[in-house]
């Protein structure tokens, strides 16, 4: 289980674990919930630039579809082979085997605490 | 004599005011996460919607849908009422029968579609969909004018529990409370219902269902559902049964190939459009509401339901349009309700589409978040059981 006090957070309900400059990017427990069962993720490739704020992918369960939006800007190092094959990860394990994409990054912009999107979502 | 009863409350009031069912505590002690549907509180999915639709498809599901509008109509003139205020011939059904039928607008569009049960020679069930309640009530009350027949909204008084799937009848039979079956549940026929008992007040037991499967409708009255789904999920839980939100429902019936009032249904809908033409019985002699809009026809061209499947994951989903080519400038059409089947594991949906393109086998374009990916028109219902 990974320790989620660890992250920072979006509001739009990713979570990012900042290990050097990669930031590997997930959504978060309240959204895959909202989202209900994931059936379909879509990824951007591996090697290619993103914008930070911009859609790069699409999380779909049986009755929405979410946007993966890029928290940074940066390449795509890493995506996550096993949500594709296996989308109920992202509900199972959002922050752990639910991870979707790793970005190399130059910048961090201001992102969430834990309690900050604690509070955003009010729990 | 007319004695049109108008016994709900003030609309206006109810729509604007959170509704919960008297299930609602069930639903909270089952940890469900909850929706708007028509001004109610609902259960959308208790843990996984995927999880309670398979459980539907090979066990069985526990669903509230107290929701519903329940109109009783009685009087002598019952039958000759209903004949006049709905498409369908519901003179000739037999008692403890249900038919499914519609409450048509004088244009010919659809106000409400609808189950009609007959509980007695001059008395009748009209169960409503909850969004539908006033403007079905409202319609079904005006059209009593000059007829001996009384339309109450008794909505409020029952609770309306459904259970389905193939386990379903062996849950009713283990189930503590239920008496008094008028028809032995093993011998009734689908589309039926039985008065019955539960816990010594009056139970009525349907096998009516919107999931394509096998199952039971049960009206109880609303201060023993509780009682009546704690001893349903008693008897069922070494038979497979989960409670099943609105959720699943909806995938649930739209594998099964049935509309949706306000996706495939809507007062601008013409039954024939929405291939329920064999609702509306024409060869009844008397007028309805709604018959001379229905012989003149809708207009020429007037887009038609069809089933779309696809490849891959991605699924067309209610409001994505559909073209005939990859370059094509204008669409030919729209998905009403479109989802990634659980069962199947491809995509599918309804549409309406151009005449032109209804045709079994014609290769369309679903226009998916600004891709456009093929289709091809299918016939409904996309599953069904094996009986």
């Amino acid at each position: 289980m990974t320790d989620t006090s660890k992250l920072q957070y979006t509001a739009e309900h990713e979570w990012i674990l900042v290990d050097g400059s990669i930031a590997t990017v997930g959504i978060t427990a309240y959204a895959a919930e909202k989202l209900g069962d994931v059936v379909f993720v879509e990824l951007p490739e591996v090697g290619s630039t993103v914008t930070g704020g911009t859609v790069v992918g699409e999380i779909e369960s049986t009755k929405s579809v979410g946007e993966l939006f890029a928290p940074v800007n940066g390449t795509v190092t890493a995506t996550n082979d096993a949500v594709v094959e296996s989308p109920e990860l992202v509900n199972s394990d959002p922050f752990g085997a639910g991870w979707l994409i790793k970005v190399e990054f130059d910048t961090l912009p201001a992102l969430l605490s834990q309690a900050e999107y604690s509070a955003l979502i009010g729990e | 004599m007319t004695s049109a009863d108008s016994s709900t409350p003030d609309s206006t009031d109810l729509l604007n005011t959170e509704r919960f069912s008297p299930l609602h505590q069930a639903h909270v002690d089952a940890g469900a996460s909850f929706t708007d549907f028509a001004g109610w509180q609902m259960p959308v999915r208790y843990s996984s919607d995927l999880a309670e639709h398979h459980a539907v498809r090979t066990g069985a599901g526990l669903f509230d849908l107290s929701h519903m509008a329940e109109i009783l109509v009685e009087g002598a003139d019952a039958a000759d009422y209903l004949d006049y205020a709905l498409a369908g011939k519901l003179s000739v059904i037999e008692l403890w029968q249900a038919k499914y039928s519609l409450l048509l607008a004088e244009n010919g569009g659809i106000i409400d579609d609808l189950v009609v049960y007959r509980l007695g020679d001059t008395k009748f069930l009209v169960v409503a969909n909850a969004g539908n309640r006033f403007a079905a009530f409202d319609a079904l009350h005006a059209r009593a004018e000059g007829f001996a027949v009384s339309v109450v909204d008794q909505s409020d008084e029952y609770a309306l529990i459904a259970v389905q799937g193939p386990n379903a009848l062996a849950i009713l039979d283990a189930t503590e409370g239920v008496a008094d079956l008028g028809t032995d549940l093993h011998f009734m026929k689908y589309y039926r219902i039985t008065d019955a008992s539960f816990l010594g007040q009056p139970l009525l037991v349907a096998r009516t269902g919107y999931t394509g499967e096998d199952g039971f409708e049960l009206y109880v009255e609303a201060g023993r559902a509780r009682e009546l789904w704690d001893a349903l999920t008693s008897a069922g839980a070494d038979k497979g049964l989960v409670p099943a939100g609105l959720a699943s429902r909806d995938t649930l019936r739209l594998e099964a190939g049935m509309p949706l009032y306000g996706h495939e249904l809507t007062v601008n809908t013409f039954p024939a459009q929405a291939g329920l033409g064999r609702v509306v019985n024409l060869g009844k002699e008397n007028d309805f509401v709604g018959r001379a809009a229905i012989e003149a026809g809708p207009e020429a061209g007037a887009s038609v339901l069809v089933g779309l499947i696809a490849a891959g994951k991605r699924a067309g989903r209610a409001d994505y349009e559909i073209f005939r080519s990859l370059d094509a400038e204008t669409s030919d059409g729209v998905i009403t309700s479109g989802a990634l089947s659980p069962t199947l594991g491809y995509p599918i949906a309804m549409a309406y589409v151009t005449p032109d393109l209804a045709r079994l086998g014609t290769e369309v374009y679903v226009d998916v978040r600004g891709t456009r990916l093929p289709a091809t028109v299918t016939s409904l219902p996309f599953y069904k059981r094996v009986k």
